[in-house]
């Protein structure tokens, strides 16, 4: 990993990652034996009384398959976004997922992500832009210097993590296309490909959702400061798990808008469909800000269980933040906004 | 070939072993990590099926025993049955150490709030039931009221159902599966109630 000291401080923040974290041999040996286990827990499979999958679990076929190879990138700290949290950890980061292209359930994104082809990949800035332009593969890590932020990810389910990313602000991508005067919003959408993400060729496994998965922000929103694309976690380049190649990250917001495996943004003039809202419109508002006082219909918001180092009592519940403790940043964008019934 | 008493223990002794392997499988999938680095979801959900699929197998003892005669595989019925509260308790104690980490208060507003739990929380207050009053000494002095009371495991099987259906986030197919086979369980035994009751009372 390389660690670039900010101009004229030449100290070791606290937050700095340990080698041990991020060091390519770690980081293969933790994989390994995932996938090791992920092999023994296949011959299990066959002997199940009610599993994960329960019933649909008879007729599971997972093979072992090779880890997905991620690459270590080159980037600067941003030390206005560090955080004094403990980080979870890289092996908890990448096999408790919520990416539902490849299965509904925590385990499912690891185990059946393993083989999926990013390369060559495109994403596409289009719309209401100066000048619509098309990214390739090599082109997400080089068009923009890449940075490290380290984020609080607050997910609607109530249980948290803390993730350093690596990637650049939203911001800088849209400049690069120029945006139009009358764009009022910035639309995402998540790759298409029901070869590659089986939950989108069956309705059981994708979780019923109408794929592509869509989300949005308002312009305001998307020209944060903090909204940020992530190509890399833990200073390596983000697992198919995680939204390999780019993902969105709006960390004052539930998990489910930051959006995984981009093809598209589109900036346009309204509101556009977002894929939780569409599904359940009661209990997925387009907004989708962390808000301990509004509870989710099922369950309550003012507490979320954050998923640090150690074993399964080691989590804490502590309180939920408004704005995932990122007010001072964006509560302003909603000054006018009844957050009660715009959820 | 019948079962006889003689057959019992055995039959017993299977019975076990199927109920207690995937609590032995769930053990080596959380000791080895092979369900992700943070299984708490998945052991909630892994024991409350577990709860709901033995539910469902012991519903289906009775109308298996009919069919072919085997009286005496409903003499392994308060087995089975244990094994159900077993994983219904294992499911919240599940729920309250791992997810709330046990965050009483938490618990209580849940409770009170949430008709998936309330629900989920009367099958299980059904069961408990069940479960006190399943001594053989207890079960002879409450006579015929030992039945009435048992019958209540239709409505925790409906009930248990409800809990699953309500509580997914998405994804209905699987719960509405549930719901059908427990629905077409119970319809086995409508018109054959009365010969039932007669029968075993």
């Amino acid at each position: 990993m390389t660690n670039k000291f900010t101009k004229g401080i030449a100290t070791t923040p606290s937050w700095q990652l340990k080698d041990n974290q991020v060091t390519p041999q770690a980081v293969f040996n933790q994989r390994r034996s995932i996938i090791k286990a992920l092999g023994l827990g296949a011959l299990g499979a066959g002997l199940s009384g009610g599993a994960q999958a329960g019933i649909f679990d008879l007729f599971g076929d997972k093979k072992p398959v090779m880890p997905f190879t991620t690459e270590p990138l080159t980037f600067n700290i941003n030390p206005n976004f560090s955080s004094i949290e403990a980080k979870t950890p890289y092996k908890k980061v990448i096999s408790h997922n919520n990416f539902y292209e490849f299965g509904t359930s925590k385990q499912d994104p690891v185990n059946n992500a393993q083989a999926f082809q990013v390369q060559p990949w495109q994403l596409v800035i289009d719309g209401l832009v100066d000048k619509p332009i098309t990214l390739d593969f090599d082109d997400l890590y080089k068009l923009i210097a890449l940075e490290e932020r380290t984020y609080r990810l607050r997910c609607v389910e109530a249980w948290s993590m803390v993730i350093p990313w690596t990637g650049f602000s939203l911001a800088s991508l849209l400049q690069k296309a120029g945006i139009k005067s009358n764009a009022t919003h910035v639309a995402f959408e998540t790759l298409y490909d029901p070869k590659q993400m089986p939950g989108q060729k069956s309705r059981r496994l994708g979780g019923g959702i109408n794929y592509p998965y869509v989300e949005g922000l308002t312009i305001a929103e998307a020209m944060n400061e903090l909204s940020f694309m992530s190509v890399g976690v833990y200073g390596q380049t983000l697992p198919p798990q995680n939204g390999a190649p780019i993902r969105l990250i709006v960390p004052w917001k539930y998990g489910f808008k930051s959006i995984k495996s981009i093809v598209r943004i589109t900036l346009t003039d309204r509101q556009p469909p977002t894929s939780w809202n569409q599904l359940a419109p009661n209990e997925y508002g387009f907004y989708a800000n962390v808000n301990p006082a509004v509870a989710h219909p099922r369950w309550s918001q003012a507490s979320e269980r954050r998923i640090g180092e150690g074993g399964l009592f080691s989590a804490k519940r502590i309180a939920t933040k408004p704005f995932n403790g990122y007010g001072e940043q964006v509560a302003s964008l909603y000054k006018d906004l009844n957050l009660t019934t715009h959820f | 070939m019948r079962f006889t008493t003689k057959h019992l223990p055995w039959l017993k002794a299977l019975f076990h072993l199927i109920a207690l392997a995937p609590i032995a499988r769930l053990l080596f999938q959380v000791l080895t990590e092979a369900v992700g680095g943070e299984p708490v979801e998945y052991i909630i959900h892994y024991t409350g099926i577990g709860a709901l699929n033995t539910l469902l197998l012991m519903l289906l003892l009775s109308p298996i025993a009919k069919r072919f005669k085997q009286g005496t595989l409903l003499q392994t019925r308060r087995l089975i049955g244990l094994y159900v509260y077993c994983y219904a308790t294992l499911h919240i104690a599940a729920y309250v150490s791992l997810d709330l980490l046990f965050e009483w208060s938490l618990l209580f507003e849940e409770i009170i709030k949430r008709p998936y739990i309330i629900v989920g929380l009367c099958a299980y207050f059904i069961l408990s039931l069940l479960a006190f009053t399943s001594f053989s000494a207890l079960k002879r002095r409450m006579g015929k009221h030992w039945q009435k009371l048992h019958n209540s495991v239709y409505l925790a099987a409906i009930l248990i159902t409800v809990h699953f259906y309500w509580s997914v986030k998405s994804e209905i197919i699987e719960p509405s599966i549930y719901i059908l086979l427990t629905l077409a369980l119970l319809a086995l035994r409508l018109p054959k109630r009365r010969a039932q009751t007669n029968r075993y009372k």
